[in-house]
């Protein structure tokens, strides 16, 4: 399949692959504050505050990342605004995945039920130790789960840096094939680098997961609920004939 | 409705000592359905009332405006002297905001049909955890006083389990132990033994008779427990389709209603 | 620098071209939807159906597509398969691809939708003795697909947005066409922005459509 240059530049690829880890924890670091301020932005009482985060995610989640990206590439230049390759692509990345992500936010924030808010202000606690003590610590684990799924869904989306020339996997593969006449076939190596890494911090995710709803006190999700999203919601005879 | 008296109805205003509810022609309407219009109720200091009525009357929504839940579409409440949604100044009333609600509700209490502890706080955070953000006590003084309110409830061994860890009977002591660790003057009880299993109801229902025969407090209580309430009650309220149509003592409201519709409903929930 | 930040002439004169883009993105993402939509049904039901071998497999292509990047994909089918006599031409890569992977996306959906069937829903089918086709036109579908349908919606307007990849393997799509207009003159400010603002306009209005039919679904 893939010649024997494939694995004389491996090594090159392999810096690739560790850019490629770097730019998703950065843009995922970023994506985090990004979507709890959109989704407060969005929840607040202050309209501006409202307008400001919806016209953001509506940037964001309307558009293209492709066209995001290279207008951060080739126009914010033109503001005067001259951000490294890999700034920008963090940027883009981490705004866009924190408007996707500030509706799992809000959603579970929205979805701690009406009765605690209820008995909080009942026993007339104040509004910010309710956000703190009662609201997060409940909404926290039900967006470790999106999150993590969101981690992985970064790891793919940052293929599309290599448009912009951040010398991640891609990129590095492009270039082996253009400039050094590599195979094409460096492709299939490249997408089977990409599984492996998608399935190992699927796994990690996982593994995080496990060790957040020990924390919250919440039942752990055992091993077998995880290999049963394999198996089918619908009963067997559902598909007899 | 079907048959609705259509007379004028009850209004329960009379009674003694000083008032802490005063309802003045609350009306609460969601969309286009009334549920209570031209609502007077008065209820006085240290006064165990208990409130009974078909479901869907509208119990619930008086508690809840009685804490500030929920606000009247139209008519004032007053709860130990002071408007809760009003300040008069000069005689007139003027709309104020929800600060002063929030102030003004401070000494009322409520229990709610499904407990609504905080799940992921042990009984002990549940109780203690209120009472230092309220009454801005020290965590240590308010832990032992959390400690031996659970105590009181008779759950000394339990402080350190989280909801979860507790029968739905603990969980609801939990919940009225929480409430009256805000040492209120007003408690309100929602149906706080509905969602308990039958061999659960006891052991809730004790708790709330002990704090009517042993504290001051006023206790507002809406309950099905038709013994229970006139076991305990100075005053049976019975309240359908978003009016009073019984106000007196249990003797009299039980066991010798004015009205057939109340004849029913009693005949109703005591053949369960 | 003549002429403020934003130069309307410039912009007018790029528009033939943005919209020649346009309505290709538009017209390969309605077929690539059409083949996702599909092919996504027939895989879903493979997947779902619990046959020995053929499930778990259609279990693991889909997550083999989904877990991959799409441009690595779109690059596999045009630069790689044509090494082993397989070549399709850029558009039918794009569409195919796009295609495959909006499919492979879709089979999560319907699984997802039948998730939220409450299992009792199914115990009570078997109780009833109800035949087959009937649980499934009566009791499953009519309560599976208000929850799939608009999911599926918003996997066609994600796959609108997704197509802006297939610029780079020479598809002359709307990013292609703002970008070698940008090219062409060192203007990338109103090329791009008019891009941005066309990708905006249409996902704008899909996802009220889409909202809509949620909100019609959850009355039922
Ligand atoms: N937030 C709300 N929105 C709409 N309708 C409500 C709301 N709260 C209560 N209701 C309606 O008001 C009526 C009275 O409710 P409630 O006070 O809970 O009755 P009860 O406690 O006596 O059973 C019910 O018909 C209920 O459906
Ligand atoms: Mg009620």
């Amino acid at each position: 399949m893939a010649g024997e240059s494939t694995f004389v530049y491996l090594p090159y690829l392999m810096g690739g692959v560790v850019t490629t880890l770097q730019i998703t924890a950065l843009a995922m670091l970023l994506a985090l504050p990004v979507s709890f301020l959109l989704a407060l932005g969005r929840m607040s009482s202050f309209a501006p505050a409202r307008w400001g985060a919806g016209f953001v995610i509506e940037l964001f989640r309307g558009t293209s990342a492709v066209v995001q990206l290279f207008w951060a590439f080739y126009v914010l230049p033109f503001f005067g605004v001259e951000l490294s390759p890999l700034a920008a692509g963090v940027l883009v990345l981490g705004l866009n995945e924190g408007s996707y992500f500030s509706e799992v936010v809000r959603a579970s924030l929205k979805s701690i039920v009406a009765g605690q808010r209820e008995a909080a202000v009942a026993l007339h606690l104040p509004r910010f130790y309710t956000f703190r003590r009662i609201v997060l610590p409940q909404a926290l684990p039900i967006m470790v789960p999106p999150f993590g799924n969101a981690a992985v869904l970064m790891l793919k989306f940052t293929a599309l840096t290599s448009l912009v020339t951040i010398q991640e996997l891609s990129f590095r593969a492009g270039l082996l094939r253009s400039n050094l006449g590599v195979s094409s076939d460096i492709y299939g190596v490249v997408l089977a680098i990409y599984f492996a890494l998608a399935v190992g911090m699927a796994s990690l995710v996982w593994l995080a997961e496990r060790a957040v709803n020990r924390w919250a006190g919440r039942e752990v999700i055992p091993w077998r609920e995880l290999t049963s999203r394999r198996a089918s919601p619908a009963p067997k005879w559902a598909f007899r004939r | 409705m079907g048959i609705v008296d259509r007379s004028e109805p009850m209004k329960a205003t009379a009674s003694q000592g000083r008032p802490i509810v005063r309802m003045r022609g609350v009306r609460k309407a969601f969309g286009p359905r009334v549920i209570l219009e031209g609502l007077d109720l008065d209820v006085g200091a240290g006064e165990k009332v208990a409130l009974i009525g078909p479901s869907g009357s509208g119990k619930t929504t008086i508690l809840r405006l009685l804490i500030g839940l929920t606000e009247p579409d139209a008519g004032t409440i007053e709860i130990d002297g002071q408007y809760l949604w009003h300040s008069s100044r000069g005689g007139t009333l003027e709309r104020a905001d929800e600060a002063h609600a929030r102030q003004v509700r401070r000494c009322v209490g409520m229990v709610f049909q499904q407990f609504n502890l905080f799940p992921h706080m042990t009984a002990l955070q549940n109780v203690h955890e209120p009472m230092e953000q309220v009454l801005r006590l020290k965590r240590p003084e308010a832990k032992e006083r959390a400690r031996a309110l659970l105590a009181r409830v008779g759950l000394g061994e339990h402080v350190d389990k989280r909801p979860s860890q507790l029968s739905g009977g603990q969980q609801q002591r939990v919940a009225i132990a929480r409430s009256l660790g805000l040492q209120p003057k007003l408690m309100l009880f929602d149906e706080v033994t509905s969602a308990l299993d039958p061999e659960l109801v006891g052991e809730v229902l004790g708790v709330l008779r002990e704090l009517a025969h042993e504290t001051d407090m006023t206790m507002l209580i809406v309950t099905h427990e038709i013994r229970f309430a006139a076991d305990i009650a100075d005053r049976v309220l019975v309240f359908d389709a978003g009016r009073v149509v019984e106000d007196g003592s249990p003797e009299i409201v039980l066991k010798d209603p004015s009205h057939p519709r109340t004849r029913q409903f009693l005949r109703a929930i005591l053949e369960r | 620098m003549r002429g403020a930040l934003w130069d309307w002439a410039y912009a007018w004169s790029v528009m033939p071209d943005l919209m020649r883009g346009f309505a290709l993105t538009v017209q390969l993402t309605l077929i690539s939807a059409a083949l996702a939509l599909s092919l996504g049904f027939v895989w879903s039901v493979v997947r779902l159906a619990g046959v020995p071998l053929l499930s778990p497999l259609a279990w693991f292509a889909a997550e083999f597509f989904r877990g991959t990047p799409f441009l690595i994909q779109l690059y596999v089918v045009f630069y790689v398969l044509p090494n082993y006599g397989i070549a399709f031409s850029p558009d039918a890569t794009g569409v195919l691809v796009l295609g495959v992977y909006g499919a492979a996306r879709s089979v999560e959906l319907y699984r997802a939708g039948l998730e939220s069937l409450p299992q009792g829903q199914w115990e009570a089918c078997l109780a009833l003795n109800l035949p087959l086709s009937y649980v499934w036109r009566r009791a499953v579908i009519p309560q599976v697909a208000p929850v799939v349908l608009p999911m599926l919606g918003n996997l066609v307007i994600v796959m609108f947005k997704d197509s802006a990849v297939l610029s780079t393997i020479t598809v002359l799509e709307l990013v292609s066409r703002a970008r070698d207009a940008g090219l062409a003159s060192f203007r990338f400010l109103e090329p791009l922005t008019l891009a941005g603002l066309l990708y905006w306009a249409v996902s704008y209005a899909a996802a009220r459509g889409v909202r809509r039919l949620e909100a019609r679904g959850g009355h039922r």
